[in-house]
């Protein structure tokens, strides 16, 4: 019973230090010196609010937070969720925010797959591919993003109005009001496609922790959980009398009607992003691929696998190592370089924040939203970064 | 040539149809190059205005003529063209402080010393100090800005980011805990938000007597800035030091200050020097963000030169004019910090 009392009292060495000598050991040398810092920089701080506060009040502007819940007078662009002049600067900050995670999330998916082709590409034995790989990259990753985003602003800004724009495969029309590809939709269902997707998505993920938590997760049954959720997702469907529909834009009047438009200004932001990290992300698989040592391909040819396997099951687990800690980064750069759509006139996070410190005066209040809202992006999108890159980094570690 | 015409024939051979899936990928290849440079030939040259006035110039090929008009209003921007000598020695200066950084031989201390000095002396220089007609900042354009923020903006975030990363490796808990948020704080902030600090938030937090300019309240702002990148890549160098290194300079009863300035950060600089020419590329391309808050740097003063009345909508050939500067810096940079890595590597094999 009092086996620990007993132990502790009985112990020998050095009395265990009390909480204040812990804080105190980690707070550690030159102690009132580090305080006297923080006190000055805090100081600072306090004077730069202050100022700021007595700057707004002699204008005449209340500080706080209640301007977002005041009616936004201006109109947005292009916007997942409906949005009205008049309607709340709150809800114009998050038409914003989704314009922003649109932009993003598209971009670092599309830049991805292009990086991983052209960086496989830039390693071909062929010396033509290679060397044109080679000059895309080097012109891509040395002029700015914004001379590029302003390059393909110029672009779709000189492309042939509606009724000259040629289909491409029938189905595609690149005019100088946006771009027009054909969308997937749903008909005759109580709910959408994209509902029905994160439907599928929500029971297989149910699916695959009932299976890792009883301990039968391998392979093959996180397939047939996947193929499950997808099959009952698509029964229901089909019992409530949905059916998928491929709508083919076309050239109607003076206009292209149906299928997906995107707005010249996203078509030329995403076109940017995509082009010039798919750069860097080649840059990055390149040198995983080849960090991989050749002994290793050699002893997989000598073990009698073919090319297909030794890159699924010898190069790529090593590669990613390598790969997942470098694409993470060039994911939060791009998430933050989206940033520079205020600059060709994309609606997204910054440009609205933008329009409303002008419109209400509060700046600072706006600015903090700004920041803490990339702020949050980025951590969310590195801790979900850090726990795929913890997966695969164990399963080489294991041994 | 008679002994290596054959090598590079067989190079070739082996290189271009090597095997079947290679001569695919060849006449592939050629099948989308002979798509896009033809036409490409045509506008550059075929179709191009060499000379003349806008009206002479057709919408089907480049307009090179617009580039030989607007040439000098996108390197120099709205500077007055009198006073255009003193844009172009800053440039000059820069660029002879930055080759002079960029040879081993001459680092040391006078380099230390030099820099300020050359920072001031381009300062006094675009302002048109010692003349009867001053340079207000707004009228400063182009080329020089871009470099002249480029290089200010880096020489003066080094020094706050060494300590920074000397306070992040620290024992001392209070500073560390700070060097670690702000460093995160500014590495998850997109530099366009920066700018709009600057330019929102910066006028109204100092006090009456202390207001900035624009492009100096910008200056501020990216130092801040650039310090929390600049201070992870110091840190990567500290981490690589063995502590072997700190144990002997102990030993030798060296203090803190004096073993971090004579041990560590020599050794530790030293190794991050490739890392930091790959960071400063990095930079140059984003000093165009100035753009944002409407200043004239080097790719808004482009912009700006093609929506000129008498030379309305040449952008295409505005914006190629300013991406082969950057390219030319840019690329020269690139190879240059290779070319240190694989010396610097040599010359620590060396024993």
């Amino acid at each position: 019973m009092s086996d620990r009392r007993v132990f502790r009292t009985a112990a020998p060495g050095l009395k265990s230090p009390g909480r204040f000598g812990r804080i105190r050991a980690w707070w550690g040398g030159w102690p009132l010196g580090q305080l006297a810092f923080l006190g000055v920089l805090a100081l600072l701080g306090w004077l730069f609010v202050s100022n700021v506060l007595e700057t707004m009040a002699r204008v005449g502007i209340l500080p706080g937070f209640g301007f977002l819940s005041s009616s936004a007078n201006f109109e947005i662009g292009e916007s997942a969720i409906p949005f009205r002049a008049g309607d709340t600067y709150l809800r114009a900050i998050a038409a914003g925010l989704l314009n922003t995670l649109k932009v993003s999330l598209l971009g670092c998916l599309l830049a991805t797959v292009l990086g991983i082709v052209i960086g496989v590409a830039g390693l071909s034995r062929n010396l033509l591919l290679s060397g044109l790989v080679r000059w895309f990259i080097e012109i891509t990753r040395n002029t700015p993003l914004l001379l590029q985003l302003f390059f393909w602003m110029a672009l779709t800004k000189a492309l042939p109005a509606p009724r000259q724009a040629p289909a491409l495969f029938g189905a595609v029309f690149l005019t100088n009001r946006g771009v027009s590809i054909p969308s997937l939709s749903l008909e005759g269902s109580p709910f959408g496609l994209l509902p029905a997707l994160a439907l599928a998505g929500a029971f297989g993920g149910v699916f695959w922790l009932l299976l890792r938590l009883s301990g039968r997760l391998s392979r093959r049954s996180a397939a047939a959980a996947a193929a499950t959720a997808v099959i009952a997702v698509l029964l229901v469907l089909a019992l409530s009398g949905g059916r998928p529909v491929v709508q083919v834009p076309a050239l109607a009047g003076f206009n292209i009607r149906g299928g997906l438009n995107l707005s010249p200004e996203f078509a030329a932001l995403l076109t940017g992003l995509v082009v010039k990290f798919s750069a860097l992300i080649a840059e990055i698989v390149r040198a995983g691929i080849q960090s991989v040592g050749t002994g290793q391909w050699e002893a997989a040819r000598a073990l009698g696998l073919h090319d297909g396997q030794i890159i699924r099951l010898v190069v790529l687990p090593q590669a990613l190592r390598v790969i997942t800690p470098l694409t993470t980064s060039s994911y939060l750069d791009l998430t933050k370089d989206s940033s520079l759509a205020v600059a060709i006139g994309f609606p997204d996070l910054v440009s609205i924040v933008n329009t409303t410190a002008n419109t209400t005066g509060q700046s600072m209040e706006a600015l903090i939203i700004l920041i803490g809202t990339f702020l949050a992006i980025n951590l969310a999108l590195s801790a979900l970064m850090n726990l795929y890159n913890n997966r695969v980094a164990l399963r080489g570690s294991t041994r | 040539m008679t002994a290596a015409s054959p090598r590079l024939l067989t190079t070739l051979r082996t290189g271009l149809f090597g095997t079947r899936a290679n001569t695919l990928v060849t006449i592939a290849t050629l099948l989308l190059l002979s798509q896009t440079l033809p036409p490409l030939f045509r506008w550059a040259v075929l179709d191009a205005t060499f000379s003349g006035n806008a009206a002479s110039c057709t919408r089907d090929g480049a307009c090179w003529a617009f580039v030989t008009a607007k040439l000098r209003f996108i390197l120099f921007a709205f500077y007055p063209p009198a006073l255009q000598w003193r844009p172009s020695l800053v440039i000059l200066l820069l660029a002879a402080i930055l080759t002079a950084s960029a040879l081993p031989r001459l680092w040391g201390r006078t380099l230390l010393i030099a820099w300020p000095l050359t920072i001031l002396a381009c300062w006094l220089l675009m302002q048109g100090a010692f003349t009867s007609t001053p340079v207000a900042s707004n009228q400063w354009g182009g080329l020089p800005v871009t470099l002249f923020v480029w290089a200010v903006c880096f020489a003066a975030a080094t020094p706050i980011a060494v300590l920074l990363a000397l306070a992040r490796r620290s024992t001392l808990g209070g500073l560390r805990t700070f060097s670690v948020l702000y460093i995160e704080l500014m590495r998850g902030t997109p530099m366009v938000a920066i700018l709009y600090v600057a330019m929102l938030i910066l006028p109204m937090a100092l006090p009456d007597a202390l207001s900035l300019d624009k492009m100096l309240r910008a200056i501020v702002m990216i130092t801040l800035f650039w310090a929390a990148y600049i201070a992870e890549v110091i840190r990567a160098g500290l981490q690589a030091i063995p502590s072997g290194q700190h144990e002997a300079a102990t030993a030798l009863g060296l203090g803190y200050w004096r073993t971090q300035r004579l041990v560590i950060l020599p050794q530790a600089l030293r190794i991050v020097i490739p890392g930091m020419v790959n960071l400063a590329i990095g930079f140059l391309l984003a000093t165009s963000l100035l753009a944002v808050i409407g200043i004239f740097d080097l790719l808004n003063a482009a912009r700006a030169s093609a929506a000129d009345p008498q030379w309305l909508g040449f952008y295409n050939e505005a914006y190629l004019v300013v991406a082969v500067v950057y390219f030319v810096i840019c690329f020269g940079a690139s190879r240059y910090s290779r070319w240190l890595e694989n010396k610097l590597a040599a010359g620590a094999r060396r024993p």
